[in-house]
């Protein structure tokens, strides 16, 4: 409890006063899981929708590895990408490891299968509801997407926040890749773990607190920005 | 009767190996309101559906013949369960206008008067989801009318309506009507199929159990179905 107290102490000090280090490591994890979440965002919102409107043969297949996708361990998606653009690996060329590059790639890869299954079931409860009356009005395939993408922007947002939120928390990818180098490609999380490790348990509470901080920020953020459009509505 | 209709050949609608609907053969003149009349799950919204061209036909064909055609090319449904667009009543009523290009300024203001025209008289900035049943309804109704169309299908339109707003739809259909709209509606509301009806389609078990004009078929029924569909019975 003393602990917990202490934590919440020193994390208020180091936001109020704007620690450098703080600001730099969240402002890190920031870029990376945002970069992340719109690069899967770009990727997964078109494919869940096109998924959910098209029939075609491997349709499951496709949708049976998305969700199977969607469990893959960080840490195994962090080791795939380090064999991957290590020194002698295929992209080892590139020089990308241990830069927050290969931080985004490697978090790309583990959020869009969130954000593709999700916005795949919204748009196909959507499509259900909205089938016959496009279909009535003889709306083309462009005008159909259109729709339902414009009609779903609720869930999609969802979406893309949770691909957002288990990028902004997930440690075991980005320690690999990135290697937790200080003022390089520090984030959040590998600071926690870092500083759990050293034991300095408030140092790690406060990062912790600022974690929790700016996940509830960024989806209050979003969330509002949402409701202009929408008047009162939840 | 004009000529000029649609014709049903020997339609036929399977579903999970179980016909639903047919064989069904019938002309439908090019005016008036045709009502189609049955029991519960006598095939009422498939054949409408069908005549719209969503369901697929398992056999037989629609002919739209002569001035047909046109009929055929602007098409309207209003559905026995509203659609609900995640919209407001005001742009959900607008959509279809958006579908053919109007901007949305000119779209949601043809919409509020197709709104006033049906009797819906709520805040329109509401989402259709928050309307009560009968709100639904009309909203479906002035989404289905704001487009004008040249044959019009409504599936019980007014299952959710009280008694005045059950009269100002009726009013609605008897003057889209006279304008020359072509109205193939379903009903359960007896009075209403008397009131409204030009002719009727009687459907017992999927099968066409008799056609005819109005007053001949209220008055007298040819098949035994009808006969006690009408008395209030439950048909075997
Ligand atoms: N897609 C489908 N698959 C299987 N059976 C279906 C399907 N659609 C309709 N049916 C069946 O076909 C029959 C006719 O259904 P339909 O909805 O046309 O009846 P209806 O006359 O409109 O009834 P109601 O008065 O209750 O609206 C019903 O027995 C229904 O269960
Ligand atoms: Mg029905």
């Amino acid at each position: 409890m003393n602990d917990i107290l202490q934590g919440m102490a020193r994390a208020a000090r180091l936001v109020v006063t704007l620690d450098a280090d703080l600001v730099e490591i969240t402002a890190l994890s920031l870029q990376v899981s945002l970069g992340a979440a719109v690069i899967a965002s770009a990727i997964g919102l078109p494919l869940g929708a096109w998924l959910a409107i098209n029939r075609f043969p491997a349709r499951r297949v496709v949708i049976a590895v998305l969700n199977a996708l969607m469990g893959l361990p960080p840490v195994v998606v962090g080791l795939i990408v380090y064999v991957l653009f290590s020194r002698s690996g295929p992209l080892g060329a590139l020089g990308l490891l241990f830069t927050p590059t290969v931080m985004v790639i490697a978090q790309v890869i583990i959020i869009t299968p969130i954000v593709a299954s999700v916005s795949h079931q919204a748009i196909r409860e959507l499509w259900a509801d909205y089938h016959d009356l496009l279909i009535s009005l003889k709306a083309n395939r462009l005008q159909r997407i259109v729709t339902l993408l414009w009609d779903g922007r609720r869930a999609l947002m969802t979406a893309s926040l949770a691909g957002f939120g288990r990028g902004v928390g997930e440690v075991g990818a980005i320690m690999i890749v990135g290697g937790n180098i200080d003022h390089a490609t520090r984030v959040l999380t590998t600071a926690i773990a870092l500083e759990t490790g050293k034991g300095a348990f408030d140092m790690a509470l406060a990062l912790g607190f600022v974690l929790i901080g700016l996940a509830i920020s960024v989806n209050l953020a979003l969330h509002f920005l949402s409701r202009t459009e929408r008047g009162s509505r939840w | 009767m004009v000529s000029g209709m649609i014709v049903l050949e020997g339609v036929e609608l399977r579903r999970g190996g179980r016909v639903i609907v047919g064989p069904v053969s019938l002309t439908l003149g090019a005016e008036g309101i045709t009502m189609v009349m049955g029991p519960n799950g006598a095939g009422k919204t498939t054949l409408l559906r069908a005549l719209h061209g969503l369901e697929r036909l398992s056999s037989g064909q629609i002919r739209w013949a002569g001035n047909g055609n046109a009929l055929r090319e602007r098409q309207a449904f209003v559905f026995q369960t509203p659609v609900l667009m995640r919209r407001s009543a005001l742009d959900s009523i607008a959509y279809p206008l958006r579908l053919r290009g109007v901007k949305r300024a000119e779209a949601r203001e043809r919409a509020a008067a197709c709104a006033e025209q049906v009797g819906l008289r709520v805040n329109l900035k509401k989402e259709v989801s928050d309307l009560s049943g009968g709100e639904k309804q009309k909203m479906a109704m002035a989404r289905a009318l704001i487009l004008e169309p040249a044959l019009l299908f409504l599936d019980e339109p007014s299952a959710n309506l009280d008694g005045r707003s059950t009269r100002e739809i009726e009013e609605i259909l008897n003057r889209i009507r006279a304008g020359g709209t072509r109205i193939v509606m379903s009903t359960h509301d007896i009075g209403q199929a008397r009131r409204l009806a030009d002719d009727v389609v009687f459907l017992h078990d999927g099968k066409l159990a008799e056609q005819g004009p109005s007053a001949a078929f209220f008055d007298a029924p040819q098949s035994s179905q009808a006969q006690a569909y009408l008395k209030g019975d439950i048909v075997l």
